[in-house]
């Protein structure tokens, strides 16, 4: 390749590596350079380089419990996604479609609104004198209401909700891929309707789901909005933590360690699942 | 008894029906093609044969066996898909292994098996491959192991050359046969493709609208069609309409557009009909025309000439050989002749309506 047409590709893309240095890029390297500063509650920070902030997190349990809880809600996230979602893009697979459509907007429409406004629809329904906890205790069910506001499970609870449709979108792209007559192609072999299921359809859709939880895992382990509004002050999150170093304790090189822990923790449990992924499947699907 | 037998199978999609009253047999051994236009009927035929689709009415025998109600899963029948339909996650071993799987053959018995079925399509070194990693040609042998694999009464193959280029299908079309002939499985094909259907089967049905319109055997089928639309969907025909004068079985005389021809023999009785004849049985002659006419179109296909010619009766389509020199040019005049056993009169379409 001639260094002219290099040089094209360099400016056809630009644009593009312009916006992401500056709005990603930049900002990245300044949190890690932040995240070696050291910091003092009387003098703030100042311009030396120390490991402080890592050592205060990394050695500090209070820190691991919100890392093992952020882990926790994300894979309880995804698992839950997987179980409604990957059934829901099987029969989505199976429609009509005049009603498929339909149903893929019902599906998709969560999506237009903003998440914040979804959760705080999500706070009024769990709240303790929310719709759930007066209905039960109108009819007598319960006496005092079940908590559910500013706990593990009720984040867990909200982020299915505003997860669900990527995990959808991602499971019915791979069973759109896959050719209706394979089914009956196994049928007319002799396999039943389970092992057709079992055999044909789920192998099938199995990048699809290993794509999706790879999106929804990574998203509910940062996400921010959902935590901070349904835990509050009370069940942290690494996200909402990151937000009050920064906000309330100003302490922001210890927010940006957090942050930066939090980032590398991301992509190392991606970095693996791709692997595993590629591993099993990378043959048949390259 | 045939070895399947299928009687007055019907079809209706609510108002539709989209198989009209369908009878037809294959023998055992034998290789049947199910010919016609798209929406013929033709796929859901085979699809009910299959047990995909469920029978309006009529009956369809398998070796003596009625299939009615049986599920498409013991019926035990091979069926290439025209999309292959390979188990895209599996290695060609594994989709050819999985019909034996579910019919519990053990493991080494299995192994055998599917190495033979390899053998007979020429994959044997392919075995460990994935489909996607394969060319068409290589995905439709595959198709073919697998179906065959299962030792099944029936083999239904739909439109199972369609996806190939045209060079590896003529290939295709030949190892189908060996392939068909070495399992020495019955085999029942669905195709739109004429060619194919003439150069691959024992039989071939032709169907229009969800009727069978002829079946007999390819040379049969292409010297004698039976109607009008057989004579135009098989191969080229000049068709034209024409009033039968009179006729007995040793030949008879039509007249078409004023002029008076001789013809090959009818049982039809003298009314409104029509005449049928192919362009390669014109000759293009100096001396005893039959017809004079101007030559309107030529094209020049390599092995041979199209030209249309424009006659008293109307245009004509004639192909001749190229045999080196050239050919009568447009706007040239000529005298075409044919034998009048190869002029035929068929039932008229309102008349058969």
């Amino acid at each position: 390749m001639s260094a002219r047409t290099d040089y094209r590709h360099w400016a056809l893309s630009a644009p593009a590596l312009v916006l992401f240095t500056t709005f990603l890029l930049a900002p990245l390297i300044m949190t890690l350079v932040l995240s070696f500063r050291h910091f003092d509650f009387y003098g703030g920070i100042d311009d030396s380089v120390s490991l402080a902030s890592y050592a205060e997190v990394l050695g500090d349990w209070y820190f691991y419990e919100i890392f093992g809880r952020t882990f926790a809600i994300a894979l309880a996230t995804t698992v839950l996604c997987v179980l409604i979602g990957a059934p829901a893009s099987y029969f989505l697979n199976r429609m009509r479609p005049g009603f498929r459509s339909v149903m893929i907007l019902i599906i998709l429409g969560p999506l237009l609104i903003s998440v914040v406004v979804r959760t705080l629809g999500w706070a009024i329904i769990l709240g303790n004198r929310g719709v759930i906890n007066t209905f039960l205790m109108d009819l007598g069910v319960i006496e005092a209401p079940i908590k559910m506001m500013y706990t593990s499970g009720g984040i867990v609870l909200a982020l299915v909700h505003v997860m669900v449709p990527y995990m959808v979108l991602a499971v019915w792209a791979a069973l759109q891929r896959q050719d209706p007559a394979t089914e009956a192609a196994a049928e007319s072999l002799g396999a039943s309707p389970l092992t057709i299921f079992r055999r044909i359809v789920l192998p099938q859709a199995m990048p699809g789901v290993l794509s999706g939880s790879l999106i929804v895992f990574s998203l509910s382990a940062s996400a921010f909005a959902t935590p901070a509004i349904l835990g509050g002050r009370r069940v942290k999150v690494v996200a909402t933590s990151v937000y009050d170093e920064f906000m309330n304790t100003l302490n922001w090189p210890l927010g940006a360690a957090i942050a930066i822990l939090l980032m590398v923790s991301i992509v190392v449990v991606m970095v693996a699942w791709n692997r595993l992924v590629e591993a099993r499947f990378g043959r048949s699907y390259a | 008894m045939a070895f399947l037998e299928l009687n007055a199978l019907t079809k209706r999609f609510g108002p539709v029906t989209a198989v009209d009253r369908i009878s037809f047999n294959v023998e055992q051994g034998s290789f049947v093609s199910l010919l016609g236009p798209s929406g013929c009927g033709k796929t859901t035929t085979l699809q009910m044969i299959a047990g995909f689709e469920n029978v309006t009415s009529g009956k369809i025998t398998l070796n003596g066996r009625d299939l009615a109600g049986v599920p498409a899963r013991h019926r035990g029948l091979g069926i290439v898909f025209q999309s292959y339909a390979l188990f895209m996650h599996m290695t060609t071993a594994e989709n050819v292994s999985f019909g034996l799987e579910m019919r519990g053959v053990p493991g080494a018995e299995r192994k055998i098996r599917v190495a033979r079925a390899l053998d007979l399509v020429h994959l044997s070194h392919l075995s460990d491959r994935y489909p996607r990693t394969m060319s068409g040609g290589q995905r439709q042998r595959v198709a073919l192991a697998r179906a065959l694999v299962i030792e099944p009464e029936l083999l239904l193959l739909d439109e199972p050359l369609s996806n190939l280029d045209a060079k590896l299908r003529e290939e295709m079309q030949l190892e189908l046969r060996r392939i068909q002939r070495e399992a020495g499985v019955t085999t029942l094909m669905v195709t739109h493709d004429q060619a194919e259907a003439l150069a691959l089967s024992d039989r071939v049905v032709v169907l229009e609208k969800g009727q069978v319109q002829q079946e007999a055997a390819p040379f049969d089928v292409y010297e004698t069609p039976h109607t009008a639309f057989v004579s135009s969907f098989i191969g080229k025909s000049n068709t034209l309409p024409a009033t039968l004068v009179s006729g007995d079985a040793s030949g008879s005389i039509v007249e078409c557009a004023g002029v008076r021809l001789q013809a090959g023999a009818t049982p039809l009785a003298a009314g409104p009909v029509q005449i049928a004849i192919r362009p390669e049985r014109i000759e293009v002659v100096d001396d005893g025309a039959v017809l004079t006419g101007k030559v309107s179109e030529r094209v020049f296909l390599g092995n041979q000439w199209l030209l249309t010619v424009a006659t008293p009766v109307g245009n004509l389509l004639v192909l001749r050989r190229n045999a080196g020199r050239s050919e009568a040019d447009i706007g040239d005049t000529v005298g075409l002749a044919f034998r009048r056993v190869d002029l035929r009169i068929l039932a008229s379409s309102e008349a058969a309506a």
